[in-house]
């Protein structure tokens, strides 16, 4: 049956704007999809290793490079992401924390957790 | 004439109680996750530098070893199951599907098993 009605369906992605739960959701799968890409690069830096002394410092040239640790920086916050957000599923899967409230505190401590957690790590990496 | 046995045209067909293995597993491996995840941050970013010698030389513990085996190995499971849940829900077309799991399957194994051969080659060697 044909769509008769001119007004937009919401929602509709193209109009709606999505809430900040549903961001994060879509962020779950994305830094889900980009963490599995960048076992790469894990697997490079230990391969470097094992291979000997020259093809680790070819390795850690890249990695510790600007452009490299900004890679990994963000490769950081991913993880956090996933982490407090793969967290977060895990009490949905027990059946709790459905509603707004919660589900807008939720958003607050996955957001936070990242950041702290984020800045928390390179802290440490620099010192 | 058709011998075969209603059971026997079921089988295979649907659920024998585990279709929840791959959602079970990718719950598993982020619960094993939870703790790797901490530590290996932790640990590599607490490295004093970067250099050759105090990679290989923290990568020779055995402690060390043993769990950067085991973030290998939940890592590439976990990744593996997730990326094969993305593909299954945006992916109609079911050869390409099949393929593109398979490939990724693949390179998962491929690329797990050089990295824990790797870690038992420079926590054995050095």
């Amino acid at each position: 049956m044909a769509w008769k009605d001119s007004r937009p369906m919401s929602p509709h992605l193209q109009v709606y704007r999505l809430p900040l739960t549903a961001l994060i959701s879509i962020g779950h799968r994305a830094t889900g999809a980009a963490l599995a890409g960048g076992m790469l690069f894990l697997v490079w830096a230990v391969a470097s290793a094992a291979a000997g002394p020259e093809s680790f410092e070819t390795a850690q040239a890249v990695f510790g490079s600007w452009f490299g640790k900004l890679v990994l920086f963000g490769f950081t916050a991913a993880l956090y992401l996933h982490f407090f957000n793969g967290l977060r599923h895990m009490v949905w899967d027990a059946g709790k924390g459905f509603d707004l409230e919660h589900a807008r505190l939720g958003n607050k401590i996955v957001l936070g957790g990242t950041a702290v957690m984020t800045v928390l790590t390179w802290i440490v990496a620099s010192a | 004439m058709d011998y075969r046995t209603p059971l026997s045209k079921a089988r295979g067909l649907g659920s024998a109680k585990e279709g929840v293995h791959h959602w079970w597993a990718q719950r598993m491996t982020a619960l094993a996750l939870t703790p790797l995840t901490i530590w290996f941050c932790f640990s590599v970013a607490s490295l004093s530098t970067f250099s050759y010698d105090a990679f290989s030389a923290w990568l020779q513990g055995p402690m060390n070893a043993a769990l950067m085996l085991a973030v290998m190995i939940a890592g590439f499971y976990h990744g593996a199951i997730g990326l094969q849940v993305i593909i299954e829900d945006y992916v109609s077309n079911v050869p390409v599907r099949t393929a593109m799991i398979v490939l990724v399957k693949g390179a998962a194994w491929l690329l797990g098993l050089v990295g824990c051969m790797s870690v038992i080659l420079v926590a054995l060697g050095g």
